[in-house]
């Protein structure tokens, strides 16, 4: 009885991972609680958040963050869910280049709309400045809420569209037969039955639109200007011209956790509302989409996708218009490349691919074998590593390089300003999304196939690495490549940790942007919109289907 | 090669969750050995502890004069088939079966020639180099056996190898797992909850309920005459009513209402008058179409004809439900409110205490009392 509990491998990673997430993952946020509860003089005190919570400019960039977020996330469901309703029950004519270019749209870096909708409809814009000289109309500003609104919008929508797919693809056709056998069609059953049946999905896809929105970072920095949210105050105050206050930085991080989950458990308490599990043997066959209202829907569809999808162009194409670096000038030419290459585009793009390749394959170790300790190995202290491990899903990108630079900015590690620490930054924020995809591959994998291989005499290492391992693959590898993708368009939590050693493309854009090197920028985000471009394309060839889709 | 598998008070619990408290048997050298039981009997957890996937918690588990209690699964020498087959989805057919022989690192000219040997011998030789979404179930059935078998090991175990095929492949697989294992001559413990499927491959079947086992016996005496109320209601289909065993002058006489009679079967311990259980199977019901006839009187519910037989459904004058079958006889099927009589197969039917316990007929044979 004894020799059965013998020190094994997994033993020895349960330990070693629990080890390490309250290294990587604990200490650091208990290090932003601590420092946003001490001042200066290291005395416990309350300050920080009542220096918050005493001055309305403070409290209003949470305010203003909420609000916005609240209305990004009812808008992107509002022309997300029409758009997978009619791509998912209608045959629209090039369905495929509706969900490919959607996909592009959503994976784009998050600033880049901003920059772009700016360089249209800015003070400058070309489209402001047609109205203003053809008709002589002065088009309203697009800075603040409003141009938050219109990219976060534009940017998430994609992603509601891809969660209700999967959710519209799992309604039996027989209760759309029994809805309709009982005299309920159209509008009437798409809010009585279908949405309610995708509920669940509905809620998921909420809960990503809000956590996106509201840590980004990059669009209300650029196109918010007066509005103020508090991923920008986070870093205004870390970093900011009014001198550096940690431990206020610190307070602004804890409120801003206690928001998201709250969000969170809100989220998870609704979605407790829906339990029930359905899963379709007879799929929705696709109806064809005629008439007049078959050419709204393709109207709608090519209408949204291209303008969510046209700001990228558009700065496609701006990379090449003649420039100074910061005008724009007639003609076309290769100024802006070869200003770029002046401002570290080599070494920018090296440490892209560098932080990239190297944050993936940790990411995908650690999600891997955490996966297999949760799924195979439950035990409580697996179930700590579980939840340890999520913990960054409520930490905004911001908070997590706060906290990052907090905890191992000093002494013992001194890790600020290295790749080690950047590369840190990536893991962590992407980790629960592989984690998670990787979760869900293992648990359907039946745990007999295991045993069979263990019964024909393998031993539990070769099982893993030559029978669960390969079979896993599948969902590892379309999981990696979007968080490849989501790594190298990573802002919010980099431009906290970044220094000229470890620029990337990503930032180099944005330090651009903010220097008002318009010209440079475009260049800089043309070379990742193409990086993201064929990605994805690579992903969409490796995953086969394009239904498999997991974000 | 085959060898014996003792198995002495095994007990299994889950945290103060008892699945199986005090289990012993013993299988045979060769034999093919059923555990049978409705679903959450505890066969499943007696099999794969048996396998050394469920961890043991008490008790004694033997192959041959080996104790494989603390033995790791890999080293155990089994082969087994699982009820979804568990074939490697990212292997061929033909490194599917290689896999057990590679992790004993044969020699490769061996490897090949035995998972040849063992596909020609489950007739899949020609689909060797598919991947196995391609198979059908019976033939992802037949490389899971293949795999297991081509190991060589001391035992072949299966759980509910045949439940996800359809009915017709079902019946065409059991043959082929029969006669393999026959050819083989390896000891087999199957899992099953089909009675059907169980009496027709094993040579003995261990019925369980609720992690204990009830009989032990060949299909035949497991049938003819059940230990008890359970196996005798588990296996087939049955009537049961209650009477009386009356006794005189060292007879003994099967009372229900006001039909009697003479049992001549009676183990002699239970020679006493008492209530009992009575157990009789559909074909032992005798109808009669004459209704003041002597037996038990009752009145046609509802009769249907399936060709061979008819089976008649009726209630009893005590108000019981009984159900008969009959060969479907030339004259016209008794209609609904038709009066019979029907008497009982003497030697056929079973009698129990009126607990349930026990079966009080001689002839009786239980292993597990042995």
């Amino acid at each position: 009885m004894e020799k059965n509990k013998k020190f094994e491998l997994w033993t020895v990673m349960t330990i070693v991972f629990f080890l390490l997430f309250l290294l990587i993952l604990v200490y650091p946020m208990f290090g932003i609680l601590k420092q946003s509860l001490y001042d200066k003089e290291g005395a416990l005190t309350l300050a920080n958040f009542s220096k918050f919570f005493a001055k309305k400019y403070y409290t209003n960039t949470i305010i203003n963050s909420f609000k916005v977020t609240i209305v990004v996330t009812l808008v992107s469901l509002l022309i997300g869910i029409p758009l997978s309703y009619f791509y998912s029950f209608y045959r629209l004519k090039g369905a495929k280049v509706i969900f490919v270019v959607s996909i592009l749209c959503c994976m784009s870096a998050p600033f880049l709309g901003a920059l772009s909708w700016i360089m249209l409809l800015g003070r400058n814009g070309i489209v402001t400045k047609f109205f203003l000289n053809v008709f002589k109309i002065r088009l309203g500003s697009i800075y603040g809420f409003k141009g938050i609104l219109l990219v976060q919008a534009l940017k998430y929508f994609p992603l509601v569209f891809i969660y209700m797919n999967g959710a519209f693809r799992n309604i039996d056709n027989t209760l759309i037969e029994a809805s309709a056998n009982m005299g309920c069609t159209g509008v009437r059953r798409f809010f009585k039955i279908i949405l309610q049946l995708s509920m669940p999905t509905v809620l998921a896809a909420s809960l990503m639109v809000f956590m996106q929105a509201f840590a980004d970072f990059g669009t209300p920095m650029i196109i918010g200007e007066g509005y103020r949210t508090f991923p920008v105050e986070i870093y205004s105050q870390y970093l900011g011209e009014n001198g550096r206050d940690y431990g206020f930085a610190a307070a602004i991080s804890v409120i801003a956790i206690l928001i998201t989950a709250l969000v969170f458990f809100l989220q998870q308490w609704a979605t407790g509302k829906f339990r029930f599990s359905i899963s379709a043997l007879h799929p929705v066959e696709k109806k064809p989409a005629k008439g007049i209202g078959g050419f709204l829907m393709h109207l709608y569809a090519y209408l949204l996708i291209f303008i969510g999808f046209a700001p990228n162009l558009y700065i496609v194409y701006l990379s090449f218009v003649n420039s100074d670096g910061a005008v724009f000038k007639t003609g076309y030419s290769f100024n802006n490349y070869r200003l770029a290459a002046k401002k570290l585009l080599v070494r920018s793009i090296n440490n892209t691919l560098t932080l990239g390749v190297g944050s993936l394959i940790i990411i995908i170790v650690f999600a891997v074998i955490v996966s297999y300790l949760v799924v195979r190995r439950s035990s409580p202290i697996n179930h700590a590593i579980d939840t340890m491990a999520m913990l960054p899903y409520i930490m905004p990108g911001a908070v997590v390089g706060i906290a990052l630079v907090m905890a191992f900015g000093s002494k013992p590690f001194a890790l600020t300003g290295t790749m080690t620490i950047m590369i840190l930054n990536l893991v962590v924020r992407r980790m629960p999304y592989t984690i998670r995809s990787a979760s869900a591959t293992l648990m359907q994998i039946s745990p007999s196939i295991e045993e069979a291989a263990i019964s024909l005499g393998a031993s539990k290492l070769k099982t893993f690495a030559r029978i669960t391992v390969p079979m896993m693959s599948s969902g590892i590898v379309s999981g990696a490549i979007l968080s490849w993708v989501a790594i190298v368009t990573e802002l919010s939590g980099s431009i906290i940790l970044y220094n000229n050693k470890t620029i990337t493309l990503t930032m180099s854009t944005y330090v651009q942007i903010n220097r008002g090197n318009y010209g440079t920028a475009c260049a800089f985000a043309a070379i990742l919109t193409v990086v993201t471009i064929l990605s994805l394309l690579i992903y969409i060839k490796v995953s086969g289907s394009e239904d498999d889709i997991k974000l | 090669m085959s060898v014996e598998i003792r198995i002495s008070h095994a007990l299994k619990k889950y945290g103060d969750n008892v699945i199986i408290p005090d289990l012993s048997v013993n299988i045979k050298p060769g034999e093919f050995f059923t555990l049978l039981g409705p679903s959450g009997c505890g066969k499943t957890t007696l099999l794969r502890m048996i396998a050394g996937f469920n961890s043991i918690e008490g008790g004694d588990f033997f192959f041959g004069d080996k104790r494989i209690n603390d033995l790791d699964p890999s080293k155990r020498n089994i082969g087994m088939v699982f009820q979804n087959y568990a074939i490697f989805p990212h292997y061929t057919v033909r490194k599917n079966v290689e896999f057990g022989l590679k992790n004993r690192r044969m020699p490769r000219e061996e490897i090949k020639s035995r998972t040849d040997q063992f596909l020609k011998l489950m007739q899949i030789d020609t689909l060797a180099d598919r991947m196995p979404d391609r198979l059908s179930g019976g033939q992802q059935q037949r490389v899971a056996l293949a795999r297991a078998l081509c190991i060589s090991p001391d035992v072949l175990l299966m759980d509910e190898p045949l439940s996800n095929l359809d009915a017709k492949l079902r019946v065409e697989m059991r043959t082929v797992i029969k006669n393999i294992q026959h050819d083989v001559g390896i000891t087999c413990v199957y899992v099953t909850h089909d009675q059907e499927e169980a009496m027709a491959v094993s040579d003995r079947i261990a019925v369980m309920n609720a992690g204990v086992i009830q009989h032990i016996g060949n299909p035949k005496s497991i049938y003819q005459r059940p230990a008890n109320v359970f196996v005798a209601t588990f296996i087939g289909r049955t009537n049961m009513l209650e009477g009386e065993l009356q006794v005189e002058g060292g007879k003994a006489f099967l009372c229900l209402s006001d039909y009697r009679t003479q049992m001549d079967t009676v183990a002699p311990e239970y020679m006493q008058s008492q209530k009992i259980q009575i157990s009789v199977r559909p074909e032992e019901l005798l109808l009669n179409r004459d209704a003041n006839a002597d037996g038990l009187k009752g009145t046609v519910q509802d009769a249907v004809f399936l060709g061979l037989n008819t089976h008649y459904f009726v209630k009893l004058d005590s108000g019981e439900d009984v159900e008969i079958i009959q060969e479907s006889s030339i004259e016209e099927t008794l209609g609904k409110g038709a009066r019979i009589s029907l008497t009982i197969n003497t030697e056929k039917v079973n009698l129990f205490l009126a607990d349930g316990t026990k079966n009080i007929l001689t002839g009786v044979k239980n292993d597990l009392d042995a």
